[in-house]
């Protein structure tokens, strides 16, 4: 189950808010679908990431895939856990295996991202 | 819109969960368990794989071993009945058109092995070909299915549903039998770098064969494995693929496949041009790369050695027996030089790499 309080985007990955903190993931579909995560490239701390463009990637055995920014901002923490075990990316894609911390001055383009139900909905839809 | 094409086990895959990819126009298996799981089931129990996507080609006649002696670098004169030979099958220019295995019934009747992407190309090349020699051609890819089981304990597995003593089946060679009284063409080949047996059944009784086998492995823990696990175990034991280590720009000399390239044998197609790169220099050399910051070379990345571009990866990925992220790449073969440093160009990023040797994974006997 994707977890209510989070958001999600059409790239399969989450946004945690935590007052002006949001954490990036990617979605329980997403680690599916890609398959063992061998590799995780993350921004370093301090680096601007810009909504809708790439901030890093992600790797399994057999695909690349790019990771967005949902929101505008600066990294403020990188979790290093999973560059050194990017399996966390399977097994606890909502805990252990988040990605970056940003901090945001403007939360507004989160309101365009989609609720738990509104993801599923759109996940069923995609299948078929 | 070309139509995709399944195997006759396609059912079985869809049952078992496996996620599907397009292969070559065909929809195959990538994954069951995941590709690492997967993996790790063949290096150390065993696996089994449908590859019923290979094409097969029946060469007969009375100049059959003269026909494929012309279409082969390797030599089939030497080889017994009952063999098999691996072998690239080159243009006049000295690329590739595919690589293949010559199964040898005898001097009048050869089946070759050919892959999947290439049937259409290879069938219409070796008709080609033939048109000088007293041989038909038949391109009998829909009368098989063929599956593939391997691992340390294949042979052990196996054993319990046929009454083909396998220990006779020296590695590269076939025999006829029967596996759970299924007719078969048993022989002791793959493409994993384990030891093992590929079998070819009629399609008809592909997925009794495929469920009898993994029902009597059970024990063992023998699982499905997908495509996926297959390029990481053909990647780490050096076994080139088309499309990657081997293509119609590359030459077999360059793929470091020197050894089944016979330039004594008096005739064959790109002789010449292979006898001229081997007397005078290999243009580029097969090297075994491994990532020494951090990243993952993949397929088509640039080589580079002081800003200057020196070749390019043709399979890169994370090594599950060794742990590592490692690479095959074709550079000048000047600069094949093992323990030097190059860089791998990942998203326009230099990132270091260390030429190895390329043998990344052998087997203990």
């Amino acid at each position: 189950m994707n977890p209510v309080e989070l958001k999600y985007n059409k790239e399969h990955e989450y946004a945690r808010v935590e007052g002006n903190i949001v954490t990036f993931g990617i979605t329980d579909h997403a680690q599916d679908s890609l398959g063992d995560v061998v590799f995780v490239e993350l921004p370093e701390e301090g680096v601007t990431v810009t909504a809708g463009k790439s901030y890093g990637t992600v790797e399994s055995v057999k695909a690349v895939s790019d990771i967005y920014a949902s929101v505008s901002g600066k990294v403020v923490e990188v979790n290093t856990q999973v560059m050194d075990s990017p399996d966390l990316l399977n097994s606890d894609p909502y805990g252990e295996g988040w990605l970056v911390k940003v901090e945001v001055e403007d939360l507004s383009p989160l309101d365009n991202m989609m609720s738990a139900a509104e993801y599923e909905t759109y996940l069923a839809q995609e299948e078929h | 819109m070309v139509e995709v094409k399944r195997t006759p086990l396609y059912e079985e895959h869809t049952a078992a969960k496996a996620k599907l990819i397009d292969f070559g126009g065909w929809e195959m298996p990538v994954q069951y368990a995941g590709v690492i799981e997967e993996h790790h089931a063949v290096r150390t129990k065993a696996g089994l794989f449908d590859v019923s996507h290979m094409g097969e080609i029946d060469v007969r006649g009375t100049e059959a071993l003269a026909f494929v002696q012309m279409l082969i670098t390797n030599d089939a004169s030497k080889l017994e009945d009952g063999k098999i030979l691996y072998s690239p099958m080159c243009y006049p220019n000295g690329g590739v058109v595919d690589d293949l295995l010559v199964y040898r019934y005898n001097e009048e009747r050869f089946f070759l092995v050919v892959n999947a992407s290439n049937v259409d190309k290879d069938y219409a090349w070796i008709v080609e070909q033939a048109e000088k020699f007293n041989v038909s051609v038949e391109n009998v890819s829909e009368q098989y299915a063929q599956l593939a089981l391997q691992g340390p304990l294949s042979e052990a597995i196996l054993q319990r549903i046929t009454k083909t003593d396998l220990a006779q089946i020296k590695y590269y060679g076939f025999t006829h039998g029967e596996i759970d009284g299924i007719p078969s063409l048993i022989s002791r080949t793959g493409y994993t770098g384990e030891d093992g047996f590929e079998i070819y059944v009629s399609p008809e009784y592909g997925r009794k064969l495929w469920r009898k086998i993994l029902e009597t492995g059970a024990p063992e823990g023998v699982q499905p494995i997908g495509l996926g696990a297959r390029d990481t175990l053909r990647f780490e034991a050096r076994l080139p693929l088309y499309g990657h280590e081997l293509g119609a720009e590359i030459s077999p000399l360059e793929a470091g496949l020197g050894i089944f390239v016979k330039l004594d044998k008096e005739r064959f197609i790109g002789r010449e041009v292979l006898l001229a790169q081997k007397e005078n220099r290999i243009p580029r050399k097969l090297v075994g790369l491994e990532m020494i910051e951090r990243g993952i070379a993949r397929s088509h990345y640039p080589l580079q050695k002081n800003g200057q571009e020196i070749g390019f990866v043709t399979s890169g990925s994370f090594s599950p027996t060794l742990n590592k992220n490692i690479a095959l790449g074709l550079i000048r073969s000047d600069l094949a030089i093992q323990g030097e440093i190059i860089d791998v160009i990942i998203r326009e990023k230099a990132v270091k790499a260390k030429i190895i040797p390329s043998l990344f994974y052998k087997r203990g006997k």
